[in-house]
């Protein structure tokens, strides 16, 4: 999103990532008011009903990505650093991963995925020796947490063995 | 009763074997991961919120006192060996602590900081004993509008006075607003905003929305900055034993950091890190050696880590008598009450004494606990700050999502946690603050309450909002904190402002 286009005091050329917010805010302004307008018949006496607020809430989102579209246009926002995406994709690829198995694979397995893939997107890179050192980690953590602290986490195969 | 029988009974409650473990536990645990690089209080409280799941509300809260107060003490360890600004409440303590540690003085540094944060926790957990009855009296003739007006206040303070921009300020706490609209309505029962998934029918867990933006968040954007190599240790060298002189120089800084911190975090808005700052411009400007100033002067430490402290206790009065979080870290504490049905506020105080007096005295050991863990002990915590940043964010992930499953074991709830994550990613990128979006969530459904009561009490007129003297004043405080800011930054003096920025809590 922000790759690249980071505006500076002197050009004021358009900020086109923070245009990106402002659609986003009045995206979620307009499904505030999707979701709520069915509510809108259900008043109490008091004049206002639970799609009150919402709509309160979703007229200020539109305002404020207007102002953010002005902000933007102006070019005040703030300069970025620069991201590199590798590292984020990682992580984000370990959490996802880790969701996806932690039913069929359980607490141990899934989670030591996902600090494997953390210890890659920080540099480290070597998965044959981190993923047993993230599993055998993750089996202690469960099972002081799933064993003395009572946490439901999931049991997978690995768990089966201990408990 | 006098709070002196009720504090009393609390150090009773408090006493007790299990609870003192607890509490021994609490402070180890806060102390060791508020320690790690990266993790202010906030994430602290919001990462081992799971390990007090299994307890008994008393115990739990105990802990939980124990990890507050051990995540505060952790962060000035941080911020004095390994300079780490961007954890707002602990800047000011990097600006001196960082440069005395160079200068090989690091041992001194730790000694008045700990210290200064036991004087200031000490002092501040009494005033916030003696207070507490005073504000509950007073909260109990307030009604919804008053309350509502309240709240205004502390969404204003917290989201837009302070900080680089109104304009973000105020877009985070409206997201944090929307996030909160979804689920059942409490007042008619209506699903809003969830969709027909039942799984948002309960609503966004404060806790998974605190732990995806502020650990997954700030692991993301860390992550982005790529490889800039180790950070640079301070290494502790010479003794740890404060001179004389250092005695001297600090015993006034520390009460002066207290008296400055603790009616600033006490006070019903949010802000509570501006104490530090104003610690720190009172000693510099009352200092013997104003030319130390920038080069490692001691008083530079004890004030703010003491007006720190005085102010965390501070932020717990509104809290525990009003119900109302002003700062990221009070909003999860509140979460915490609320995952055993407990609602704070003034009728706790009246519906179950022995548990909020014993918070309180617990407080007080807590604090003791953490003199004779911090001082001797120093050296083990510095070790922590050793660990290669790969392992230590796996390490933070690992616990962010144990946090999140064990509280709900479902693939829905991971899938928030990553979608919260990205998306405080994003916040970061674009600076927009975090802290609005999580008082957001928890407040903002207690603001509509009060709102729908008052409107409901009063027939729909909308002008009882105003009529009411204190609800008026209130709101007059509330619209002044929004312009004033505005004015000042369209006038280009926002820097001020953007120096009291809240980050982290």
């Amino acid at each position: 999103m922000s790759k690249g286009n980071t505006p500076s005091t002197q050009t004021r050329r358009p900020d086109r990532a923070a245009l990106v917010i402002a659609v986003f805010l009045a995206g979620l302004a307009g499904l505030i008011f999707w979701d709520t307008s069915r509510l809108a018949k259900i008043t109490s006496y008091s004049g206002i009903g639970p799609a009150t607020i919402p709509f309160v809430i979703a007229s200020v989102l539109l305002l404020l990505a207007a102002w953010t579209v002005f902000e933007a246009l102006r070019g005040d926002f703030p300069t970025r650093e620069r991201q590199e995406f590798g590292p984020v994709i990682w992580i984000v690829g370990g959490l996802a991963v880790q969701m996806l198995t932690l039913k069929p694979l359980g607490f141990s397995i899934a989670t030591g995925l996902l600090f494997a893939a953390t210890a890659a997107g920080f540099g480290k890179r070597k998965l044959w020796f981190t993923i047993p050192i993230g599993i055998v980690l993750c089996l202690g953590v469960w099972l002081v947490f799933a064993g003395l602290l009572q946490l439901s986490l999931p049991a997978g195969p690995l768990e089966h063995l201990f408990w | 009763m006098t709070t002196f029988d009720f504090l009393l009974q609390g150090m009773l409650v408090a006493a007790q074997p299990m609870n003192l473990f607890y509490a021994l536990i609490g402070v180890t645990l806060g102390t060791a991961v508020g320690v790690l690089p990266g993790i202010g209080p906030a994430l602290t409280v919001a990462l081992l919120l799971p390990v007090t799941y299994r307890l008994d509300p008393g115990g739990s809260l105990i802990m939980f006192a124990g990890i507050y107060y051990g995540g505060m003490y952790g962060g000035s360890t941080t911020s004095i060996l390994l300079n780490t600004p961007g954890e707002s409440a602990s800047i000011v303590t990097a600006l001196e602590g960082n440069k005395m540690a160079r200068k090989g003085r690091g041992g001194p540094a730790l000694a008045t900081a700990a210290i200064g944060s036991f004087v200031a926790g000490l002092i501040a957990t009494l005033g916030l004993a003696f207070i507490a009855p005073f504000v509950v009296k007073l909260a109990l003739v307030f009604g919804p509008r008053e309350y509502f007006a309240l709240m205004v206040l502390a969404f204003v303070t917290v989201s837009s006075a302070f900080g680089d921009s109104t304009l973000r300020g105020l877009t985070s706490l409206f997201i944090g607003f929307a996030l909160a609209i979804i689920g059942i309505d409490q007042l008619t029962g209506q699903a809003r905003m969830s969709f027909g998934i039942p799984d948002l029918l309960d609503g966004i867990e404060v806790t998974t929305l605190a732990v995806a933006m502020f650990a997954i968040g700030e692991s993301l954007y860390i992550a982005a900055q790529g490889d800039q190599g180790p950070d640079k240790i301070e290494a502790v060298k010479g003794s740890v034993w404060m001179t004389g002189q250092d005695w001297a120089r600090s015993w006034k800084a520390w009460l002066r950091g207290t008296a400055i911190g603790f009616p600033i975090g006490a006070m019903p808005a949010g802000g509570a890190e501006i104490g530090t700052f104003l610690s720190y411009a009172t000693e510099k400007r009352l200092s013997k050696h104003p030319e130390e100033f920038g080069h490692g002067a001691i008083e530079g430490v004890a004030g703010p880590e003491a007006a720190n402290n005085a102010s965390a206790a501070g932020t717990l009065v509104p809290l525990l008598t009003l119900g109302l979080p002003t700062t990221a870290t009070a909003a999860i504490m509140l979460a915490g009450f609320q995952q055993y049905g407990l609602q704070p506020g003034p009728l706790l105080f009246a519906t179950n004494p022995q548990l909020v007096w014993g918070l309180i005295a617990s407080l007080l050991i807590a604090n003791f606990m953490l003199l004779v863990l911090n001082l001797p002990l120093v050296g083990l915590w510095v070790k922590l700050l050793t660990i290669p940043k790969p392992w230590l964010y796996a390490g933070i992930l690992l616990f962010a999502t144990l946090g999140t499953i064990g509280a709900n074991p479902s693939v829905f709830e991971l899938g928030m946690l990553l979608a919260f994550g990205v998306l405080g990613y994003g916040m970061r990128i674009f600076g927009y603050p975090i802290a609005p979006v999580v008082v957001g969530l928890i407040l903002g459904p207690l603001a509509e309450q009060q709102l729908r009561r008052a409107l409901a009490i009063s027939q729909g007129d909308v002008t009882v909002l105003f009529t009411s003297p204190v609800a008026a004043v209130l709101l007059a405080v509330a619209a002044a904190a929004l312009i004033v800011p505005l004015i000042l930054r369209a006038r280009g003096r926002g820097q001020v402002l953007s120096q009291l920025a809240a980050n982290e809590d």
